[in-house]
């Protein structure tokens, strides 16, 4: 919900960035000046065709290794974005949800939670939980993506389909309640019933302190979520903002006729 | 002191003679002679080529003359709760510390000393005669030198057999401790599971207070047909000690043998694992695990001999190096003309967590027939990058997701042992030793 009044969390101006070169060779410039502003109660939609540097920009703002800031500057909720490590950042409160979430055999979903979330407790000076009161809370949380709760139990994304990948990146979203969650494609190999889930989980975390950035190539998953903005990114800049409806104008009439007036 | 290899070996020779009575002394003596014309293997044989035995000629190692006094509250850490408990101090039995209050019918847990002294009957046959039958037959004295070794020179030693189903684990603790003068100790096991029994064994090799030693250790295990036995093996010796061991198993018709062997201290570390497969559709697993740092060596060399048909076996071997620490894993596989519709499937995947690290590794397969299912592969890898980023992403260390990833790499292994308490202080033991490796 727009409400000018309300505190920016994310300021984004002129940014540019390359994929991180190596050997001294300079890398291919991706970002090529970047602006967005985001105050919280906002829902932003990040739309773009393949290699316009959308899904570049939500990794730049996690920190990625792979990419390197040549310009412009970021701040979130005042703080330098760009001095902060990608651990600084998650604990600030900016969360990414992973285009293709990372599989990783021998660590438990609840063990992941459980200490990511008290890592997090931590640095708001707050009390950890112990496993059995954070039982309690992912319980909960659970609830949000319709997870059957075996899924705490096994080693994280393993063996899981494209779905329940997703699902489980929005149920870390659920545990972290972060103050800028960054989808990254997060409606991409979803089916319509998975769509559905997973927009559901998302609206439901939504709350006038918060904001959302939604990175897609389609119009469906707004469908659900419906963005305050969407922004149109080719050629590593947003050329063109508007409200809803510049989603579907988007969805009826493809990106050539933007490509060309920029 | 720095010796030749002829030199250490030379005084290896030199240890206390062991007297033992009839058919165990004629083996004693036969090992002797076949060890007096031996040597350690240098870098020139095909099974030591990757392992560097030097650091072992640092030292002269002496027997053992005299016996340690433990009270269990040296050794508490090491214990498990509700354990069958047989306890070895250097290499000797140490009764008051072990606990076989546990071991019911169809069970006998001893001191090797006290079977061959015939004191531990079973459905009235004599021990002395089931000892008799299996003790020595299976670990190569006359072709390898360290099993020659320990064969003249074991003071005493493990003897497990089970005929029955047993729920509680077996510990077998070698304990060794910190001498004037470094030691050759040498632990002796042997399991015999007779037909349908089912078991789990835990050979546990610890030190204490920083002790210099050589850890020189032979076991053998006999599955009857329809056995199932899940063999835990721990080597968490001292920083400085030495540890070689040889497990020789035979494993009978429709016998299920899972080892799941885990090595972690030592300066200098070898375990030798043979398993035969016997009898027709035996299954074997073999599940290892070597994490090392600093100037550790560690090698595991294995072989499975498929020599029926109907057999299957699994292996998945894992090294973790840190350090300048160097990791060998050596695994042959080897299907006999005979062994048709063998099926195997052999994995070696390993991590190196530091530039000086070295870790070698060398799956096998060998077969001799065509019907027959065998995979094997390798892999040697650094910490995934993505997987450490996402990590950060959600609020770790670089430390600590590096940390979380590799005791994960290990848990894979360290989660498949069936005995809870040791899983859990294994799982403390490396995450020690990976945030200690980090400082």
């Amino acid at each position: 919900m727009i409400n000018k009044g309300s505190k920016v969390l994310l300021e984004v101006k002129n940014l540019k960035a390359e994929v991180a070169g190596v050997a001294g060779v300079a890398g291919a410039e991706i970002l090529k000046g970047v602006d967005l502003t985001v105050r919280a109660g906002e829902v932003h939609a990040i739309m773009g065709i393949n290699g316009s540097g959308k899904s570049t920009f939500s990794k730049v703002l996690a920190g990625h290794p792979d990419y390197t800031v040549t310009g412009g500057k970021a701040t979130f909720e005042g703080k330098d974005l760009f001095s902060l490590a990608p651990e600084q950042r998650a604990r600030a409160g900016i969360f990414l949800a992973f285009q293709y979430p990372v599989e990783i055999p021998g660590v438990s979903n609840s063990a992941l939670l459980r200490l990511a979330y008290n890592t997090l407790q931590t640095e708001r000076g707050l009390e950890e939980l112990d496993p059995l009161e954070f039982d309690d809370l992912v319980q909960e949380k659970i609830k949000v993506v319709e997870m059957d709760p075996s899924f705490l139990g096994r080693s994280v994304n393993e063996g899981f389909s494209g779905g329940e990948k997703k699902r489980n990146e929005i149920l870390q979203m659920a545990v972290l309640e972060p103050k800028l969650a960054i989808l990254d494609e997060t409606d991409s190999g979803l089916d319509i019933d998975a769509l559905r889930i997973v927009a559901k989980g998302v609206k439901s975390l939504l709350s006038s302190d918060n904001a959302v950035v939604m990175v897609t190539h389609y119009q469906r998953l707004l469908n659900y979520i419906v963005p305050d903005y969407v922004h149109v990114m080719d050629g590593g800049r947003i050329v063109r903002t508007g409200g809803k409806e510049l989603a579907l104008e988007l969805e009826a009439r493809g990106y050539d006729w933007l490509r060309a007036a920029a | 002191m720095t010796l030749t290899r002829e030199q250490c070996f030379e005084q290896l020779l030199l240890g206390k003679a062991v007297k033992s009575e009839g058919w165990l002394e004629q083996i004693r003596l036969e090992a002797l002679e076949h060890a007096e014309a031996m040597n350690f293997p240098s870098a020139r044989h095909d099974d030591w080529r990757f392992t560097d035995l030097s650091p072992l000629f640092l030292h002269g190692f002496h027997p053992v003359d005299s016996f340690a006094r433990l009270t269990l509250s040296d050794i508490e850490k090491f214990l498990i709760p509700g354990a069958i408990r047989l306890v070895f101090i250097d290499g000797c039995y140490a009764a008051e510390l072990s606990d076989l209050t546990q071991a019911g019918s169809g069970i006998t847990v001893a001191s090797l000393v006290e079977c061959f002294g015939g004191g531990c009957s079973r459905d009235g046959r004599s021990g002395d005669h089931l000892v008799e039958e299996n003790f020595g037959r299976h670990a190569p004295y006359k072709q390898d030198a360290f099993v020659a070794l320990n064969t003249n020179f074991f003071e005493d030693g493990a003897w497990v057999s089970v005929a029955s189903e047993l729920a509680e684990p077996i510990h077998l603790l070698h304990v060794a401790t910190r001498r004037e003068v470094p030691s050759a100790i040498y632990p002796r096991c042997m399991v015999v599971m007779e037909s349908s029994s089912r078991a789990t064994v835990v050979e546990d090799y610890v030190g204490l207070d920083d002790g210099i030693y050589f850890s020189n250790a032979v076991t053998e295990v006999v599955l009857k047909e329809h056995a199932q036995l899940q063999h835990v093996r721990v080597q968490r010796e001292e920083k400085n000690a030495f540890h070689v061991g040889h497990c020789s198993v035979e494993s009978g018709r429709d016998s299920v043998y899972s080892a799941i062997s885990v090595a972690l201290g030592a300066r200098l570390s070898r375990h030798t694992l043979h398993v035969t497969q016997q009898g027709e559709g035996a299954e074997m697993h073999l599940d290892g695990l070597a994490l090392i740092a600093g100037r550790q060596i560690a090698d595991t060399h294995t072989r499975i001999d498929h020599a029926v048909p109907r057999g299957k076996s699994v292996q998945l071997h894992k090294c973790i190096a840190d350090g300048s620490a160097h990791a060998i894993f050596s695994g042959k596989i080897m299907v006999h003309a005979g062994a048709v519709g063998t099926d195997s499937v052999q994995s070696s995947r390993n991590l190196l967590l530091s530039d000086k690290a070295r870790i070698d590794t060398q799956p096998q397969l060998e077969i001799f027939n065509d019907d027959v299912s065998c995979k094997h592969g390798a892999t040697v890898g650094q910490i995934d990058a993505d997987a450490l980023f996402f990590l950060k992403s959600r609020g770790f260390s670089e430390e600590r997701a590096r940390n979380l990833l590799t005791h994960a790499f290990a848990a894979e292994i360290i989660d498949k042992i069936p005995v809870p308490s040791l899983v859990e202080s294994l799982g403390r033991a490396i995450l020690e030793r990976i945030s200690g490796a980090c400082t």
